[in-house]
């Protein structure tokens, strides 16, 4: 902890504290720590500027990590804590570190909720889909199915689709990545911190203890390049091992069809961040393994003006037409009388 | 017919109707208009919880109670010297809450058939022999006010609405109100319809005439001037005199105040207040549940601002979790307990003091903070400036009691002078080269650790749930430092005990028995030793505004009396701590659990029991 501030551009190392990491040995939460800390270097905003608040589970020891201001809260309580932070601060960034049991279960009702009013801050949801700290329950994300410590005959719950819970709940930024690609998920990272208001990213995280390779189908190496898709802005949905295929509407459902470089098939779905409904983000994060690939990247990126902003703007106006309030008005408005 | 005059020391009026026949409105009235003439006095709202129950119905029958008088009093008054009966359902509900000989103004014009049956009442219901007690006072208010109003051409529905002033006019006659102040207010209300001015004014004035003429009426009473201290008044309710507490309180210590609430009765009434104060730079946020209220203020406190939230018993039940956060990571929050008959959803537009062992105990391990309690509505100002200043000046979450009597009665308010509020400005650390900050370091004195505010450089820091080492606030499960943690805390809300006003004693320093209470039980207790002292008793009065910790001086007090009588609206909650902490002295308990205040008369009689 030094105390003097630091000078502009940080360094990565700037944003490593003193403490000494804690996860186990090949765990994702590595790498997307790191890469937060190189996101961050890039943005130009003071260290002191950043808060990182977080849930419980593994991944929300996050904060202890990061040498600026944090707060590890209690279990599903991090985004209304986070909520009353950047209401109260406007002018920080405002990060926040949750998993899959902390954001979609415990904590799901604040994460509804954060999304449709546009708070001001970034949810990483960091999704293994296992109770990790509890050492090895199901998840709201398990797959039907899934035997667990908790679920020694197959979890019989359905597993929640992160992404759609965020669209229906209006969020203006929704985004998933995976710590197995350094370079996705920082170059996600930096889209999330450029967006004003709540920026939803979902990453994928293997959990090496209690539920190694539960990714692999989609992200192991032999498989990920014919069962991911990378979204890229008005680029076709395309992926296969030689490029060769991609997503086109039937009707109302998404199908899998042949693609060849180049060519200009008007059936073709063409990726678009910035739809004024999210029609089109909501199927694509229905899009799941094994009836097809699964996508990657920003799903949705609208302009909405953040909550911390429009609280701002209503006192502003009620200054502008009632005055600043005073204690004399305060205490001494309404009808009042003396007694002598 | 010529009437005789005659002086009284205090009245008590109580108007019930249904929710829309203006009763609360009707209240309002009189009590402005006895507040400018002088008088002491108390409100006291009794509704249902249900907002528009049927008409005539039993279960909607809404209610104002008001007294006023020449002497000092905190109590709405145990029985009405008069009640307003718009119904038969209101006369029903509201028999036994009538002085026996007290006048009651039947509105006969509602007394139909269909209403009747509504109130499950028989036709010759005015006949039944209990009515004899009483002196009735049959007024067809309908066809008297618009016989009023037949010069002016107004609808059937506008003209119907203007009873309640006609009701007002009779008991204005009656106890020597003047009508001048209502009258302006009728004029400011209704500014934008002329003929609702004169239709309401027109009203109020037959209603006036009528008592006067009234060969039912012979006797007009007076209620002279009461002797206040000299100042400034206002009339407050509880929940109001709350929400400008909590702005002050912030104002005075340089803070934006947040305020996360979710709706629940009867705490409702503060989020609303200072939703509409946002010129004053209130940031008000309606969270989705009660524990992202409670989170959200101290995620505010954490960035700085002051976070507060309010609630009532239910919600507390939530907020427990959060709660106990905040007392590990020692950052300043105010919890407003607006307390309500329970277990449970209970009854919730009635009263109990049922969240004093749950504020004092009711979360997960050693969990020290500070509760404090208001006595009357005008209190909740000063102990919502106290809340503040403490849970400022020793980081701390501070919990605030308060209950339904005390959020919707009002009294007169002595407004404070404003330059002699205190600073409440906290000392924010900055960094200093070449010196580490310590988040968990604390001040000698209060063991207050600093508040760091995010955006200083230099100060970047971790705060959370898990035990924290001492100094640096790094995750520590060491066993000598989560011992010392658990002592600090502890010690800390301990020393508060002598950085918080002694208290005092009303009536003899020392004697047989000492009363002493806590909350709105303030008035009654205050009323029932002021006549049985004037019976030839000596008692004592003692009231704790400050429930954790107790006031320093509290044994010193306590050992002065023989037997300490501790009556409250719970099973015994103050009780229980008080045998805690003084172990060796007697204290009897005097429990009431029905949703309702004290009756003056009611603790009377359980008190001479033991004199």
């Amino acid at each position: 902890m030094s105390p003097e501030a630091l000078k502009l551009p940080h360094t990565k190392d700037d944003f490593v504290s003193n403490q000494q990491v804690r996860w186990c040995p090949g765990c994702g939460d590595y790498s997307i720590l790191a890469m937060v800390q190189r996101t961050l270097a890039k943005l130009n905003i003071p260290k002191e500027n950043y808060a990182f608040i977080s849930g419980i589970g593994c991944s929300s020891r996050f904060p202890y990590y990061m040498n600026t201001y944090g707060f590890h809260t209690v279990h599903g309580r991090a985004l209304a804590i986070a909520s009353g932070f950047s209401i109260a601060r406007p002018d920080l960034s405002t990060w926040v570190i949750t998993g899959d049991g902390d954001a979609l279960s415990i904590g799901g009702n604040h994460l509804l909720h954060s999304l449709r009013r546009n708070m001001d801050f970034k949810v990483l949801l960091v999704n293994n889909q296992i109770y990790g700290l509890t050492k090895g329950q199901c998840s709201p994300t398990s797959q039907f199915g899934k035997v667990t410590k908790s679920t020694p005959f197959g979890s019989i719950d359905h597993p929640i689709a992160g992404l759609s819970l965020a669209l229906a709940s209006g969020a203006s930024f929704v985004a998933r990545t995976l710590d197995t690609d350094p370079k996705h998920l920082g170059d996600t990272l930096e889209r999330a911190a450029a967006h004003r208001g709540t920026a939803f990213v979902e990453i994928y995280q293997n959990c090496v203890i209690f539920n190694d390779k539960d990714f692999a189908p989609v992200t192991g190496r032999e498989n990920r390049e014919d069962r991911m898709i990378y979204l890229e802005d008005n680029k076709p949905l395309v992926f296969g091992k030689k490029r060769d295929r991609a997503i086109q509407m039937n009707g109302l459902v998404p199908e899998i069809t042949e693609y060849k470089e180049g060519a200009n098939d008007r059936n073709l779905l063409v990726h678009r961040v910035d739809t004024p409904t999210s029609h089109y983000a909501y199927m694509l994060s229905q899009l799941n393994y094994p009836e097809m690939p699964v996508p990657f990247g920003v799903f949705r990126d609208v302009k909405q003006t953040p909550y911390g902003e429009l609280v701002e703007k209503q006192i502003q106006e009620a200054i502008k037409s009632q005055g600043a309030g005073d204690l004399k008005s305060l205490i001494y408005g309404g009808p009042i009388w003396r007694v002598d | 017919m010529s009437k005789t005059k005659q002086t009284l020391d205090s009245i008590t009026v109580r108007f019930a109707g249904d929710s829309g026949d203006g009763m609360q409105l009707a209240g309002d009235r009189l009590t402005d208009v006895s507040a400018v003439m002088g008088n002491d006095f108390v409100t006291f709202p009794d509704y249902p919880a249900e907002i528009r129950a049927p008409v005539g119905s039993l279960g909607g029958v809404s209610s104002f109670q008001i007294r006023f008088s020449q002497s000092l009093i905190f109590t709405p008054g145990d029985e009405a010297d008069v009640l307003v009966a718009m119904n038969p359902a209101a006369l029903k509900v509201n028999v036994k809450n009538i002085r026996k000989g007290g006048l009651v103004i039947v509105n006969t014009s509602a007394f139909t058939e269909t209403n009747l049956k509504r109130a499950s009442a028989t036709a010759d219901f005015l006949q039944d022999p209990i009515f004899r007690e009483f002196t009735i006072l049959s007024v067809p208010l309908g066809e008297l006010t618009r016989s009023a109003l037949k010069e002016l051409d107004l609808k059937n529905v506008d003209a119907e609405r203007c009873k309640n002033f006609f009701a007002l006019g009779v008991v204005c006659w009656l106890y020597g109100r003047k009508l001048e102040t209502t009258l302006e207010w009728i004029e400011e209300k209704f500014s934008k319809s002329a003929e609702l001015v004169q239709a309401n004014t027109a009203v109020l004035k037959a209603g006036y005439t009528y008592a006067d003429v009234s060969e039912l009426l012979p006797t007009q009473y007076f209620v002279p001037k009461a002797k206040l201290e000299p100042g400034m008044y206002r009339k407050i309710v509880g929940n109001d005199a709350i929400s400008i507490g909590l702005i002050t309180g912030a104002h005075l210590a340089g803070k934006t105040l947040f305020y996360g609430s979710y709706p629940i009765t009867p705490a409702t009434e503060i989020l609303q207040f200072l939703a509409a104060h946002k010129s004053y730079g209130v940031k008000t946020y309606q969270a989705e549940d009660e524990i992202a209220a409670i989170g959200a203020a101290l995620g505010a406190s954490f960035a700085g601002n002051l976070g507060v939230t309010g609630t009532s018993g239910p919600g507390m039940c939530l907020k427990s979790e959060v709660l106990n956060l905040a007392v590990v990571v020692e950052l300043p929050l105010v919890i407003v307990d607006v307390q309500r008959g329970g277990p449970s959803t209970g009854i919730p537009t009635k009263m109990e003091q049922g969240d004093l062992l749950q504020s004092v105990f009711g979360r997960n391990s050693n969990s020290p903070l500070v509760v404090l309690a208001l006595k009357t509505p005008g209190d909740g100002f000063t102990m919502a400036v106290e809340a503040v200043r403490l849970a400022i000046k020793y980081m701390t979450p501070v919990i605030l009691l308060s209950d339904g009597f005390l959020a919707n009665s009002s009294e007169p308010w002595k407004l404070p002078e404003i330059e002699k509020l205190p600073d409440l400005r906290p000392k924010h650390p900055e960094a200093v080269p070449g010196k580490t900050f310590f988040p968990y370091s604390r001040d000698p004195q209060t063991l207050a650790r600093p508040w760091a505010i995010p955006g200083t450089p230099g100060l970047e820091h971790r705060v959370g749930g898990l035990s924290k080492a001492d100094q640096t606030g790094y995750v520590s499960y060491d066993p000598e430092n989560q011992q010392k943690m658990v002592n600090f805390r502890a010690e800390k809300i301990r020393r508060i005990a002598t950085d918080i006003p002694p208290v005092e004693v009303r009536g003899p320093g020392s004697g047989k028995t000492l009363v002493l209470g806590w909350g709105s039980s303030y008035g009654a207790i205050f009323q029932v030793i002021n006549d049985l002292n004037k019976d030839g008793h000596s008692l004592s009065q003692a009231h704790l505004n400050y429930l954790n910790p107790f006031p320093a001086n509290l044994g010193e007090i306590l050992n002065k009396f023989e037997q300490i009588l501790v009556p409250e609206l719970n099973m015994g909650q103050l009780l229980v701590l008080l045998r805690y902490e003084f172990p060796n002295k007697k204290f009897i308990g005097i429990h009431q659990m029905n949703g309702q205040p004290f009756k003056v008369h009611v603790l009377g009689q359980k008190i001479r029991e033991y004199l």
